[in-house]
């Protein structure tokens, strides 16, 4: 009886397959058959001089020529047309590129939900993949209102989207007879002057970058983070502390022009933002993660720590591979113009560092712990992209695999530094990978720099050079950069965190904490047929579980 | 009746499936579980740290049989279990006072 009526239905599947396959091939042969006719009214168009014939280009190569180039006398433009056309085509590459390359910076937040919520546990994944999903919406938000005028309000001329400098109001301090550059103030809610394409290309490729950053900590803090403290602290760093630190290295500011002032260099270099992006991430992270304290667990009554195993590696490492890939939009985006054909050097540095740092993180793993250890391969070749993004448009690529095999042996042994000796926890790597990966990446462009890119960089004449091919200033503009970086982000956010942790209270309660931090933060589990209904597990605690914090982490701080 | 319950280790399962089913039992339980016996747990590395796991992942299968068949039904499992290293697993035997199939209401051994 079952036989015969599995067999029925094997039968009916075939009939059913063999209708459609049919209806399809009848489809296409009449869409076909529709095509013919089109060709007769090429005829019809009368009105151009030498009307092209309609016919169809397989090779590609009759399509497009002079007819396309706009112009009075269609067919036929002056030089003055032409030149135009030229110059409207050069901007509308650059834009593209700019649009394009940005878009595949956006998706690096879905990599970096992934890493993050992979190498956390299960019982806070709807928690933790939100910060990372919700951080694109408010730092969008917060930039939108005021942090791109902060950053960029004093840009100036924009040389690769048409030169148009609507950018153009920097407040500047005056100290020994030289400006210093401190932020922008045009562009809020790109309203007024700001509303055009190439101030909006720049808006949008500059806001995924800033959201880069702006996730970074969420990594950190993961597992413990209210997520009102997160929200506030989404806008923070939005409006505030990246815009600033940004203005200064890429929107005109005072590091930028070290080197114009104070010839050290071509002032402080940051080709894709090892520093402006990934070191103010991770930096923001340290000064988190420190202010939270550890996860309940970690670390014992003698200090020493507690590995917690992340819940899903294959997650971490499809994020990893989706970061990489995201990558091809944040270096070689970051000229700004698709005809800056420099693009394909800096793309070949970006995967090499990649791989050296992967493949080094590797041997390092394998070689002092006994096995290599997923996550910090991981780790490995994200320590590598962040190291080369400052560097990626000025080394050769023997410099680049170098600068990345550096980092992925520097991330291993960062971590494991930062948790058991500074006996910070940072359940994701995130201070190892961006901020100590992101200072060497913005170093290292100051010792292997070798001259062939960059002319006029920052408005100094010639090409960038690190210390070992004849640019010592370079490589002190660097430090100063730094330095700056570390001092000026550490400072502003601890501030922030402390002040925001005595007032409201950043971290959640022990028993929300133990209990997992997606039902009683978000009302949801991220994995409900786990972990059972809601109504289940949540039942037992449920009238404490939104009481306010307490301080009951004494025990667990061990330090 | 006899209700024996077999800690196995995970990879061992098919084997032991197998050797039941060509002996002839139509039925068992199996449940993923964790523990330890006298081999402890193990130390494993996360991210340069030394963690021990204490409960290790093992399988437990239960059979339910006639007193006749349960010294072989425990002699089938401990040979199609065995890798001879530690941490094979434990059989254990237990008196059973009865059994009902839920579906026509069989009692005793006809309900197995």
């Amino acid at each position: 009886m079952t036989g015969f009526a599995s067999l029925g239905s094997t039968l009916r599947r075939k009939v059913i397959v063999a209708l459609v396959v049919g209806v399809l091939l009848a489809a296409g042969s009449w869409v076909f058959a529709q095509d013919k006719p089109a060709a007769p009214p090429a005829a019809a168009t009368a009105a151009a001089p030498s009307p092209p014939p309609s016919k169809p280009d397989p090779a590609g190569t009759a399509t497009g020529g002079i007819a396309d180039v706009t112009a009075k006398t269609a067919g036929k433009p002056t030089l003055e047309e032409v030149a135009d056309f030229a110059g409207h085509n050069r901007v509308s590459i650059n834009l593209m590129w700019t649009l394009l390359t940005g878009f595949l910076v956006m998706f690096m937040q879905a990599g970096f939900a992934l890493v993050e919520t992979g190498f956390t546990r299960a019982k806070n994944v709807a928690h933790t993949m939100m910060m990372n999903f919700m951080i694109y919406a408010i730092g969008m938000t917060g930039y939108w209102i005021c942090g791109f005028a902060l950053q960029m309000g004093g840009l100036g001329a924009l040389s690769t989207m048409g030169g148009t400098g609507l950018l153009d109001s920097e407040f500047t301090l005056s100290l020994f007879g030289k400006d210093f550059g401190l932020f922008g103030m045009k562009g809020f809610f790109l309203a007024g002057s700001t509303y055009d394409v190439a101030v909006f290309a720049l808006f949008l490729f500059q806001m995924v970058f800033m959201d880069t950053a702006a996730t970074i900590p969420t990594g950190a803090m993961a597992e413990r983070w209210k997520f009102s403290s997160f929200v506030v602290f989404g806008f923070f760093l939005s409006m505030l502390t990246y815009p600033i630190f940004a203005n200064w290295v890429w929107g005109g500011g005072w590091l930028s022009q070290l080197g114009k002032n104070f010839g050290l260099g071509h002032g402080h270099v940051d080709f894709a933002g090892s520093s402006v992006v990934h070191m103010v991430g991770g930096v923001t992270a340290l000064a988190g993660a420190m202010v939270l304290w550890p996860r309940i667990g970690k670390y014992n009554k003698d200090g020493s720590a507690n590995p917690i195993p992340g819940h899903n590696i294959p997650m971490g490492v499809l994020g990893c591979f989706i970061l990489a890939f995201g990558w091809f939009g944040f270096n070689p985006g970051s000229t700004l113009a698709g005809g800056d054909l420099r693009i394909s050097v800096i793309a070949v540095n970006t995967m090499l560092a990649s791989a050296s740092g992967a493949i080094f993180s590797m041997f390092y793993m394998w070689g002092k712990y006994g096995k290599p250890d997923p996550s910090m391969m991981v780790n490995g070749m994200l320590a590598g992209l962040v190291a080369i993004t400052a560097p990626c448009g000025f080394v050769s690529s023997f410099w680049a695999f170098v600068i990345g095999a550096v980092s992925g042996v520097l991330v291993c042994w960062a971590a494991v530094f930062i948790e058991t000796v500074m006996r910070i926890d940072d359940p994701v790597g995130a201070i190892a990978v961006h901020g100590v990966n992101g200072a060497w990446g913005v170093l290292s462009l100051g010792l292997f720099s070798d001259g062939t890119y960059g002319d006029g960089f920052n408005g100094v004449e010639g090409t960038v050079r690190g210390l070992f091919y004849g640019g010592p200033s370079q490589f002190v503009a660097q430090v100063i950069g730094t330095v700056t970086c570390f001092g000026f982000i550490f400072g502003a956010s601890w501030v922030f965190f402390k002040v925001y942790d005595a007032v409201f209270g950043m971290r959640v309660s022990r028993e929300v904490e133990l209990e997992g931090l997606d039902v009683p933060e978000m009302g949801v589990h991220g994995y409900p047929e786990i972990q059972g209904p809601a109504t289940l597990v949540h039942a037992m605690g449920a009238s404490g579980v939104r009481a306010p914090t307490v301080p009951a982490m004494a025990p667990e701080r061990g330090r | 009746m006899k209700k024996i319950e077999a800690i196995i280790k995970p990879f061992k399962l098919d084997d032991v499936k197998e050797a039941l089913t060509g002996a002839g039992i139509v039925g068992m339980t199996v449940s993923e579980v964790r523990g330890f016996g006298r081999q402890k747990g193990h130390t494993e590395m996360y991210r340069g740290g030394e963690y021990t796991v204490d409960f290790l992942p093992k399988m437990k299968l239960e059979v339910v049989v006639s007193d006749d068949r349960a010294d072989t039904v425990v002699a089938l499992i401990t040979a199609a279990a065995k890798t001879g290293s530690i941490g094979d697993g434990k059989v254990f035997v237990s008196p059973l006072e009865g059994a009902v199939r839920i579906r026509t209401g069989e009692h005793g051994e006809s309900a197995l």
